[in-house]
């Protein structure tokens, strides 16, 4: 069991390192996400959404499947420490 | 552990401040600074404020344990009910704009944008005051 985790986080952390040469180095002025989409939330997110706040609107509107899965993360982490110490490790 | 008397008469007034002010916050994320997540943890601290004054026997019969889990699988459960709404009324999963409510398209998108929010904070303070009451120690018990 626990080899099993070893060998699926370094096979993991393998993966990661290779995709990691694709990311545009940090500042870099050419990179797509300050080119196209912050262009286009900044001109259309109030037309698109109502929403008078930028960052509400992209949070919870344009990316709100990313939001869906940082809010699966804090309820995760909420239970996992609720296992670890409320029932003293038992499952 | 009781703390003074003077922390304890400042705490209880301090206390429903704090939370109208958690659920401005969340409220007002669509039109000036705020959301979710900061207005849950306002809440939540409102909640830990209890704790540190009146002991944590005392917050804790404030919002049980029980709840506290209960409420942080409902607030999830209201931001995938919603993307789960949107895909019943013929659209894609959170795509708000198929919601069928009488008014144009982009209040649509705002409003659920807003409910997504208040489901953001119900889970934030409901997964914080868990975090608390699980780590605080309780002076009863030992």
């Amino acid at each position: 069991m626990k080899l099993w985790a070893l060998v699926s986080v370094l096979l993991v952390g393998l993966l990661l390192l290779w995709a990691e040469g694709d990311i545009p180095s940090f500042g870099d002025a050419s990179a797509p996400s300050y080119n196209y989409v912050a262009d286009r939330y900044i001109t259309d997110a109030y037309n698109d959404t109502a929403t008078k706040n930028m960052v509400t609107a992209i949070l919870a509107d344009y990316r709100g499947y990313d939001t869906l899965g940082e809010l699966t993360v804090i309820f995760t982490a909420g239970v996992v420490v609720l296992l670890l110490l409320r029932r003293g490790g038992r499952l | 552990m009781k703390q003074d008397v003077v922390i304890r008469t400042v705490c209880r007034l301090v206390v429903p401040f704090i939370q109208l002010f958690a659920l401005y916050v969340i409220i007002h994320g669509a039109s000036s600074a705020g959301g979710g997540f900061q207005g849950g943890v306002i809440f939540a601290s409102a909640f830990i404020l209890i704790g540190i004054a009146f002991g944590v026997a005392d917050a804790r019969k404030r919002i049980s344990e029980k709840c506290t889990v209960l409420f942080s699988a409902c607030g999830l459960g209201i931001y995938a009910g919603i993307g789960i709404l949107c895909i019943v009324f013929g659209g894609n999963f959170l795509g708000y704009s198929f919601l069928p409510l009488p008014l144009p398209v982009p209040e649509i998108r705002g409003l659920a944008a807003e409910a997504v929010e208040i489901g953001i904070g119900i889970t934030v303070m409901a997964v914080m005051t868990s975090l608390f009451f699980d780590i605080a120690v309780d002076e009863e018990a030992v």
